[in-house]
Protein backbone atom coordinates (compact mmCIF):
# COMPACT_ATOMS: atom_id res chain seq x y z
CA UNK A 1 0.00 0.00 0.00
CA UNK A 2 0.89 3.33 -0.61
CA UNK A 3 2.38 5.80 2.35
CA UNK A 4 0.39 8.94 2.47
CA UNK A 5 2.29 11.96 3.72
CA UNK A 6 -0.16 13.62 5.62
CA UNK A 7 1.86 17.05 5.88
CA UNK A 8 1.88 17.18 2.68
CA UNK A 9 -1.81 16.94 1.61
CA UNK A 10 -2.53 19.75 3.47
CA UNK A 11 0.38 21.92 3.18
CA UNK A 12 1.56 22.33 6.66
CA UNK A 13 5.20 21.32 7.91
CA UNK A 14 5.65 18.62 10.12
CA UNK A 15 6.47 21.12 12.78
CA UNK A 16 2.93 22.72 12.59
CA UNK A 17 0.79 23.74 16.05
CA UNK A 18 -2.61 22.18 16.52
CA UNK A 19 -3.78 25.70 15.16
CA UNK A 20 -2.08 25.80 11.83
CA UNK A 21 -3.14 22.66 11.26
CA UNK A 22 -6.89 23.57 12.10
CA UNK A 23 -6.70 26.21 9.89
CA UNK A 24 -5.12 24.72 6.78
CA UNK A 25 -7.88 22.18 7.25
CA UNK A 26 -10.59 24.63 6.98
CA UNK A 27 -9.09 26.86 4.43
CA UNK A 28 -8.92 23.46 2.21
CA UNK A 29 -12.29 22.19 3.09
CA UNK A 30 -14.21 25.47 2.39
CA UNK A 31 -12.49 25.23 -1.20
CA UNK A 32 -12.83 21.42 -1.80
CA UNK A 33 -16.01 20.40 0.19
CA UNK A 34 -18.43 18.26 -2.20
CA UNK A 35 -21.76 20.98 -1.38
CA UNK A 36 -19.73 23.91 -2.20
CA UNK A 37 -16.96 22.71 -5.02
CA UNK A 38 -17.35 21.61 -8.95
CA UNK A 39 -13.47 20.87 -9.14
CA UNK A 40 -13.67 17.58 -10.41
CA UNK A 41 -11.86 15.87 -7.82
CA UNK A 42 -12.94 18.02 -5.09
CA UNK A 43 -14.47 14.86 -3.83
CA UNK A 44 -11.41 12.61 -3.54
CA UNK A 45 -9.24 15.59 -2.44
CA UNK A 46 -11.78 16.24 0.32
CA UNK A 47 -11.97 12.81 1.09
CA UNK A 48 -8.05 12.66 0.97
CA UNK A 49 -7.59 15.88 3.57
CA UNK A 50 -10.30 14.71 5.47
CA UNK A 51 -8.28 11.53 6.72
CA UNK A 52 -5.06 13.80 6.94
CA UNK A 53 -7.14 16.19 9.60
CA UNK A 54 -8.64 13.02 11.12
CA UNK A 55 -4.76 11.89 11.84
CA UNK A 56 -3.38 15.43 12.54
CA UNK A 57 -5.91 16.74 14.74
CA UNK A 58 -5.63 14.33 17.26
CA UNK A 59 -2.29 14.48 19.13
CA UNK A 60 -2.46 11.11 20.14
CA UNK A 61 -2.69 9.83 16.18
CA UNK A 62 -0.35 12.39 15.41
CA UNK A 63 2.67 11.70 17.49
CA UNK A 64 2.06 7.55 16.67
CA UNK A 65 1.90 8.99 12.97
CA UNK A 66 5.38 11.46 13.71
CA UNK A 67 6.48 8.10 14.58
CA UNK A 68 6.88 6.58 11.79
CA UNK A 69 9.53 9.18 10.71
CA UNK A 70 10.06 11.91 8.11
CA UNK A 71 11.66 10.18 5.55
CA UNK A 72 8.53 8.32 4.20
CA UNK A 73 7.71 10.27 0.47
CA UNK A 74 4.48 10.10 -0.80
CA UNK A 75 3.11 7.00 -2.86
CA UNK A 76 5.82 4.87 -1.54
CA UNK A 77 5.49 1.20 -0.84
CA UNK A 78 4.87 0.84 2.67
CA UNK A 79 4.20 -1.70 5.40
CA UNK A 80 3.57 -0.63 8.87
CA UNK A 81 6.40 -1.96 11.13
CA UNK A 82 5.69 -4.25 13.53
CA UNK A 83 3.95 -3.30 16.80
CA UNK A 84 4.51 0.04 15.38
CA UNK A 85 2.29 1.37 17.68
CA UNK A 86 2.75 -0.25 20.84
CA UNK A 87 2.90 2.48 23.81
CA UNK A 88 -0.02 4.36 22.24
CA UNK A 89 -3.62 4.48 23.42
CA UNK A 90 -5.83 5.71 21.68
CA UNK A 91 -8.75 6.78 23.02
CA UNK A 92 -12.49 6.62 21.25
CA UNK A 93 -13.73 9.79 22.60
CA UNK A 94 -11.22 12.36 21.59
CA UNK A 95 -11.88 11.53 17.54
CA UNK A 96 -14.90 12.41 15.28
CA UNK A 97 -16.39 8.99 15.41
CA UNK A 98 -14.71 9.00 12.04
CA UNK A 99 -15.71 6.02 9.63
CA UNK A 100 -12.51 3.96 8.83
CA UNK A 101 -14.23 2.50 5.98
CA UNK A 102 -14.25 5.86 4.10
CA UNK A 103 -10.32 6.17 4.74
CA UNK A 104 -7.60 4.70 2.79
CA UNK A 105 -5.91 1.60 3.50
CA UNK A 106 -3.08 3.37 4.58
CA UNK A 107 -5.50 4.77 7.56
CA UNK A 108 -7.12 1.46 7.70
CA UNK A 109 -3.75 -0.26 8.49
CA UNK A 110 -2.48 2.54 10.77
CA UNK A 111 -5.80 3.17 12.75
CA UNK A 112 -8.23 0.77 11.75
CA UNK A 113 -8.99 -1.33 14.90
CA UNK A 114 -10.34 1.20 16.89
CA UNK A 115 -12.42 2.19 14.70
CA UNK A 116 -13.89 -0.95 13.61
CA UNK A 117 -14.91 -1.99 16.86
CA UNK A 118 -16.88 1.66 17.28
CA UNK A 119 -18.41 1.15 14.07
CA UNK A 120 -19.71 -2.71 14.55
CA UNK A 121 -21.88 -0.88 17.76
CA UNK A 122 -22.46 -2.95 20.74
CA UNK A 123 -24.29 -6.51 20.06
CA UNK A 124 -27.92 -6.15 20.25
CA UNK A 125 -28.28 -2.39 18.84
CA UNK A 126 -30.46 -1.24 15.87
CA UNK A 127 -29.79 1.56 14.13
CA UNK A 128 -31.28 2.49 10.66
CA UNK A 129 -29.00 2.50 7.77
CA UNK A 130 -27.34 5.05 6.58
CA UNK A 131 -28.33 7.06 3.60
CA UNK A 132 -26.13 6.97 0.64
CA UNK A 133 -25.90 9.44 -2.66
CA UNK A 134 -25.14 8.36 -5.96
CA UNK A 135 -25.78 10.73 -9.27
CA UNK A 136 -27.45 9.62 -12.26
CA UNK A 137 -26.80 11.17 -15.99
CA UNK A 138 -29.57 11.19 -18.15
CA UNK A 139 -30.46 12.62 -21.99
CA UNK A 140 -32.59 15.87 -22.39
CA UNK A 141 -35.28 13.07 -23.96
CA UNK A 142 -35.19 10.73 -20.68
CA UNK A 143 -37.02 13.97 -19.43
CA UNK A 144 -39.29 14.13 -22.08
CA UNK A 145 -40.26 10.51 -21.96
CA UNK A 146 -39.35 8.92 -19.20
CA UNK A 147 -36.61 6.23 -19.22
CA UNK A 148 -34.73 3.51 -16.93
CA UNK A 149 -31.17 3.50 -16.58
CA UNK A 150 -28.27 0.77 -15.39
CA UNK A 151 -26.42 2.16 -12.38
CA UNK A 152 -23.65 0.04 -11.10
CA UNK A 153 -22.60 1.37 -7.87
CA UNK A 154 -19.36 0.63 -5.38
CA UNK A 155 -19.81 1.06 -1.70
CA UNK A 156 -18.16 -0.19 1.12
CA UNK A 157 -19.24 -2.29 4.02
CA UNK A 158 -17.64 -4.35 6.93
CA UNK A 159 -17.41 -8.10 6.00
CA UNK A 160 -17.68 -10.97 8.55
CA UNK A 161 -14.06 -10.45 9.85
CA UNK A 162 -14.79 -6.70 10.60
CA UNK A 163 -13.01 -5.23 7.79
CA UNK A 164 -14.32 -3.11 5.19
CA UNK A 165 -15.14 -4.27 2.05
CA UNK A 166 -15.96 -2.68 -1.41
CA UNK A 167 -18.87 -4.42 -3.43
CA UNK A 168 -19.88 -3.52 -6.37
CA UNK A 169 -23.99 -3.80 -6.90
CA UNK A 170 -26.32 -2.98 -10.41
CA UNK A 171 -29.58 -1.66 -10.04
CA UNK A 172 -32.26 -0.50 -13.01
CA UNK A 173 -34.08 2.81 -12.41
CA UNK A 174 -36.95 4.15 -13.48
CA UNK A 175 -36.15 7.80 -15.04
CA UNK A 176 -39.54 9.47 -14.21
CA UNK A 177 -41.11 11.98 -16.90
CA UNK A 178 -40.76 15.56 -16.01
CA UNK A 179 -37.65 15.24 -13.81
CA UNK A 180 -35.09 17.79 -13.86
CA UNK A 181 -31.80 19.01 -13.58
CA UNK A 182 -30.67 19.21 -9.95
CA UNK A 183 -33.66 16.70 -9.00
CA UNK A 184 -33.29 14.27 -6.39
CA UNK A 185 -35.00 10.26 -6.88
CA UNK A 186 -35.39 8.90 -3.49
CA UNK A 187 -35.46 5.03 -3.66
CA UNK A 188 -36.46 4.03 0.19
CA UNK A 189 -34.22 0.82 1.59
CA UNK A 190 -31.65 1.21 -1.25
CA UNK A 191 -29.27 2.94 1.36
CA UNK A 192 -26.54 1.29 3.74
CA UNK A 193 -28.20 -1.90 5.36
CA UNK A 194 -29.35 -1.12 8.54
CA UNK A 195 -27.39 -2.40 12.35
CA UNK A 196 -29.28 -5.19 13.93
CA UNK A 197 -33.42 -5.21 13.35
CA UNK A 198 -32.78 -0.89 12.20
CA UNK A 199 -33.99 -0.79 8.58
CA UNK A 200 -31.74 -0.15 5.64
CA UNK A 201 -31.23 3.64 4.94
CA UNK A 202 -32.51 5.62 1.67
CA UNK A 203 -30.74 5.82 -1.91
CA UNK A 204 -30.81 9.12 -3.24
CA UNK A 205 -30.01 10.00 -7.02
CA UNK A 206 -29.46 13.25 -8.35
CA UNK A 207 -30.37 13.75 -11.75
CA UNK A 208 -28.04 15.49 -14.38
CA UNK A 209 -28.52 15.65 -17.75
CA UNK A 210 -25.85 15.22 -20.01
CA UNK A 211 -24.71 18.29 -22.73
CA UNK A 212 -27.32 18.14 -25.30
CA UNK A 213 -25.64 19.09 -29.40
CA UNK A 214 -28.73 21.85 -29.59
CA UNK A 215 -30.74 21.92 -26.86
CA UNK A 216 -30.09 23.73 -22.93
CA UNK A 217 -31.89 23.77 -20.45
CA UNK A 218 -32.74 26.68 -17.10
CA UNK A 219 -34.97 24.86 -14.94
CA UNK A 220 -38.36 23.38 -16.70
CA UNK A 221 -37.27 25.44 -19.92
CA UNK A 222 -35.62 24.39 -22.78
CA UNK A 223 -33.71 26.47 -25.51
CA UNK A 224 -32.65 26.49 -28.97
CA UNK A 225 -30.59 28.68 -31.00
CA UNK A 226 -32.19 28.61 -34.53
CA UNK A 227 -30.49 29.91 -37.58
CA UNK A 228 -32.56 31.81 -40.06
CA UNK A 229 -31.99 33.25 -43.54
CA UNK A 230 -31.71 37.24 -43.14
CA UNK A 231 -34.72 37.31 -45.84
CA UNK A 232 -36.46 35.06 -43.30
CA UNK A 233 -36.12 37.07 -40.52
CA UNK A 234 -36.80 40.72 -42.37
CA UNK A 235 -39.92 39.62 -44.12
CA UNK A 236 -41.18 36.81 -41.92
CA UNK A 237 -41.73 33.17 -42.95
CA UNK A 238 -42.39 29.81 -42.03
CA UNK A 239 -39.83 27.81 -41.11
CA UNK A 240 -39.46 23.80 -39.87
CA UNK A 241 -37.58 23.75 -36.03
CA UNK A 242 -36.48 20.45 -34.34
CA UNK A 243 -38.14 20.05 -30.86
CA UNK A 244 -37.01 17.76 -28.30
CA UNK A 245 -40.57 15.78 -29.50
CA UNK A 246 -40.06 16.10 -33.10
CA UNK A 247 -40.06 19.16 -35.58
CA UNK A 248 -42.90 21.57 -35.87
CA UNK A 249 -43.72 24.35 -38.07
CA UNK A 250 -42.84 27.72 -36.35
CA UNK A 251 -43.73 31.16 -37.83
CA UNK A 252 -41.02 33.82 -37.58
CA UNK A 253 -42.71 37.49 -37.29
CA UNK A 254 -41.79 39.86 -40.29
CA UNK A 255 -38.36 42.30 -38.56
CA UNK A 256 -36.93 39.73 -36.36
CA UNK A 257 -33.85 40.25 -34.91
CA UNK A 258 -31.32 38.25 -33.86
CA UNK A 259 -31.58 37.43 -30.18
CA UNK A 260 -35.24 37.18 -30.25
CA UNK A 261 -36.70 34.67 -28.25
CA UNK A 262 -40.03 32.87 -29.85
CA UNK A 263 -41.82 30.85 -26.80
CA UNK A 264 -43.53 27.63 -27.60
CA UNK A 265 -45.48 27.67 -24.40
CA UNK A 266 -45.69 24.08 -22.91
CA UNK A 267 -43.11 22.49 -24.83
CA UNK A 268 -40.09 22.35 -22.24
CA UNK A 269 -40.53 19.61 -19.91
CA UNK A 270 -43.32 17.91 -19.07
CA UNK A 271 -45.16 18.22 -15.77
CA UNK A 272 -47.25 20.33 -13.98
CA UNK A 273 -47.43 22.73 -15.11
CA UNK A 274 -44.77 22.24 -18.25
CA UNK A 275 -41.69 24.22 -19.19
CA UNK A 276 -41.66 26.03 -21.96
CA UNK A 277 -39.51 25.82 -25.21
CA UNK A 278 -38.09 29.28 -26.02
CA UNK A 279 -36.60 29.34 -29.99
CA UNK A 280 -33.65 31.86 -29.87
CA UNK A 281 -33.38 33.21 -33.13
CA UNK A 282 -29.70 34.17 -35.14
CA UNK A 283 -29.66 35.50 -38.35
CA UNK A 284 -27.11 33.77 -40.26
CA UNK A 285 -25.53 35.00 -43.39
CA UNK A 286 -24.87 33.36 -46.64
CA UNK A 287 -21.31 33.21 -47.89
CA UNK A 288 -20.46 35.24 -50.68
CA UNK A 289 -18.46 32.74 -52.50
CA UNK A 290 -19.82 32.92 -55.89
CA UNK A 291 -19.67 36.08 -58.34
CA UNK A 292 -23.62 36.01 -58.33
CA UNK A 293 -23.25 35.97 -54.62
CA UNK A 294 -21.04 38.86 -54.42
CA UNK A 295 -23.47 40.95 -56.70
CA UNK A 296 -26.24 40.12 -54.23
CA UNK A 297 -24.36 41.49 -51.69
CA UNK A 298 -23.45 44.81 -53.83
CA UNK A 299 -26.78 45.33 -54.84
CA UNK A 300 -28.21 44.91 -50.88
CA UNK A 301 -25.59 47.50 -50.24
CA UNK A 302 -26.84 50.16 -52.62
CA UNK A 303 -30.19 49.77 -51.77
CA UNK A 304 -30.34 49.12 -47.79
CA UNK A 305 -28.14 52.15 -46.65
CA UNK A 306 -27.15 51.37 -42.77
CA UNK A 307 -24.94 51.43 -40.09
CA UNK A 308 -24.63 49.02 -37.74
CA UNK A 309 -22.20 50.71 -35.70
CA UNK A 310 -24.37 54.15 -35.25
CA UNK A 311 -24.91 53.06 -31.88
CA UNK A 312 -21.38 53.30 -30.93
CA UNK A 313 -20.94 57.28 -32.41
CA UNK A 314 -18.74 56.01 -35.33
CA UNK A 315 -19.82 55.95 -39.21
CA UNK A 316 -19.03 53.55 -42.00
CA UNK A 317 -16.11 54.30 -44.01
CA UNK B 1 -32.53 -14.85 -21.37
CA UNK B 2 -29.51 -16.12 -19.32
CA UNK B 3 -28.96 -13.64 -17.55
CA UNK B 4 -30.63 -12.42 -14.59
CA UNK B 5 -31.83 -8.69 -15.00
CA UNK B 6 -32.41 -6.88 -11.65
CA UNK B 7 -35.13 -6.03 -10.62
CA UNK B 8 -36.72 -2.65 -12.02
CA UNK B 9 -37.11 0.10 -9.30
CA UNK B 10 -39.19 3.23 -9.09
CA UNK B 11 -38.21 5.66 -6.93
CA UNK B 12 -40.21 9.41 -6.17
CA UNK B 13 -38.81 12.58 -6.87
CA UNK B 14 -38.08 14.28 -3.61
CA UNK B 15 -38.63 18.30 -4.72
CA UNK B 16 -41.91 16.88 -6.58
CA UNK B 17 -43.66 13.90 -4.76
CA UNK B 18 -42.72 13.85 -1.29
CA UNK B 19 -43.90 16.02 1.90
CA UNK B 20 -43.02 15.43 4.78
CA UNK B 21 -44.67 16.22 8.28
CA UNK B 22 -42.21 17.81 11.01
CA UNK B 23 -41.87 14.46 13.01
CA UNK B 24 -41.47 12.87 9.48
CA UNK B 25 -38.45 15.03 8.84
CA UNK B 26 -37.06 14.51 12.25
CA UNK B 27 -36.81 10.97 12.12
CA UNK B 28 -35.75 10.92 8.38
CA UNK B 29 -32.87 13.55 9.19
CA UNK B 30 -32.52 12.23 12.80
CA UNK B 31 -32.85 15.51 14.26
CA UNK B 32 -34.67 17.69 16.79
CA UNK B 33 -37.52 19.33 16.18
CA UNK B 34 -35.75 22.26 17.64
CA UNK B 35 -32.93 22.14 14.88
CA UNK B 36 -35.92 22.31 12.91
CA UNK B 37 -37.40 25.60 14.59
CA UNK B 38 -33.72 27.11 14.06
CA UNK B 39 -33.93 26.23 10.38
CA UNK B 40 -37.04 27.46 9.76
CA UNK B 41 -36.33 30.90 11.72
CA UNK B 42 -33.31 31.21 9.54
CA UNK B 43 -35.42 30.36 6.31
CA UNK B 44 -33.00 27.67 5.30
CA UNK B 45 -36.51 25.38 5.50
CA UNK B 46 -39.98 26.74 4.47
CA UNK B 47 -42.83 24.90 5.18
CA UNK B 48 -46.60 24.92 4.09
CA UNK B 49 -49.09 25.59 6.83
CA UNK B 50 -49.50 28.33 9.60
CA UNK B 51 -48.61 25.99 12.88
CA UNK B 52 -45.94 23.47 13.65
CA UNK B 53 -48.66 20.97 13.45
CA UNK B 54 -49.31 21.28 10.10
CA UNK B 55 -46.25 22.07 8.56
CA UNK B 56 -45.74 20.03 5.96
CA UNK B 57 -41.66 20.15 4.24
CA UNK B 58 -41.22 19.72 0.37
CA UNK B 59 -39.17 16.63 -0.07
CA UNK B 60 -35.70 18.81 -0.50
CA UNK B 61 -36.18 20.12 2.75
CA UNK B 62 -34.15 16.59 3.46
CA UNK B 63 -31.24 17.77 1.12
CA UNK B 64 -31.00 20.62 2.55
CA UNK B 65 -31.02 19.58 6.41
CA UNK B 66 -27.77 17.08 5.20
CA UNK B 67 -26.34 19.31 3.53
CA UNK B 68 -26.40 21.95 6.60
CA UNK B 69 -25.59 19.27 8.85
CA UNK B 70 -22.44 18.63 6.67
CA UNK B 71 -20.95 22.29 6.35
CA UNK B 72 -21.67 22.63 9.89
CA UNK B 73 -19.76 19.72 10.82
CA UNK B 74 -17.16 19.78 7.70
CA UNK B 75 -16.76 23.78 8.15
CA UNK B 76 -17.79 24.33 11.37
CA UNK B 77 -20.29 27.51 10.60
CA UNK B 78 -23.41 27.97 12.73
CA UNK B 79 -27.06 28.02 10.91
CA UNK B 80 -26.61 31.69 9.75
CA UNK B 81 -23.39 30.40 8.09
CA UNK B 82 -24.63 27.65 6.52
CA UNK B 83 -28.20 29.21 5.46
CA UNK B 84 -26.12 32.44 3.32
CA UNK B 85 -24.01 28.94 1.82
CA UNK B 86 -26.69 27.01 0.81
CA UNK B 87 -27.91 30.77 -0.55
CA UNK B 88 -24.60 30.93 -2.45
CA UNK B 89 -24.57 27.71 -3.91
CA UNK B 90 -27.68 27.75 -5.39
CA UNK B 91 -26.88 31.40 -6.98
CA UNK B 92 -23.22 29.69 -8.53
CA UNK B 93 -25.06 26.63 -9.50
CA UNK B 94 -27.84 28.83 -11.40
CA UNK B 95 -24.68 31.08 -12.79
CA UNK B 96 -23.29 27.45 -14.05
CA UNK B 97 -25.90 26.46 -16.07
CA UNK B 98 -25.89 29.72 -17.88
CA UNK B 99 -22.43 29.46 -18.30
CA UNK B 100 -22.73 26.32 -19.54
CA UNK B 101 -24.61 28.42 -22.61
CA UNK B 102 -21.52 30.19 -23.51
CA UNK B 103 -19.00 27.42 -22.51
CA UNK B 104 -19.61 25.78 -25.86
Amino acid sequence: MEFKDYYEIMGVGRDASQDEIKRAYRKLARKYHPDVSKEPEAETRFKEMGEAYEVLKDPEKRAAYDQLGANWKAGQDFRPPPDWDQGFEFHGGGFTGGDASRFSDFFESLFGQGFTQTAHGHPGMHARGEDTFARVLIDLEDAYQGATRNLTLRHTELGADGRPQTRERTLTVRIPQGVRQGQHIRLVGQGSPGIGKGKAGDLYLEVEFNPHAIYHVEGRDVFLELPVAPWEAALGATIQSPTPRGKVELKVPPGTTAGRKLRLKGRGIPGQPPGDLYIVIQVALPRADSEAGKAAYRQFAEQMPFNPREHLGVRDA
Amino acid sequence: MSREEPPLLTGEVLEEEVELTLAELCSCCQITAEWVFELVDEGILEPHGRTSSSWRFSGISVHRVRCVQRLESDLGVNVAGAALALELIEQLEELRTRLQRFGK
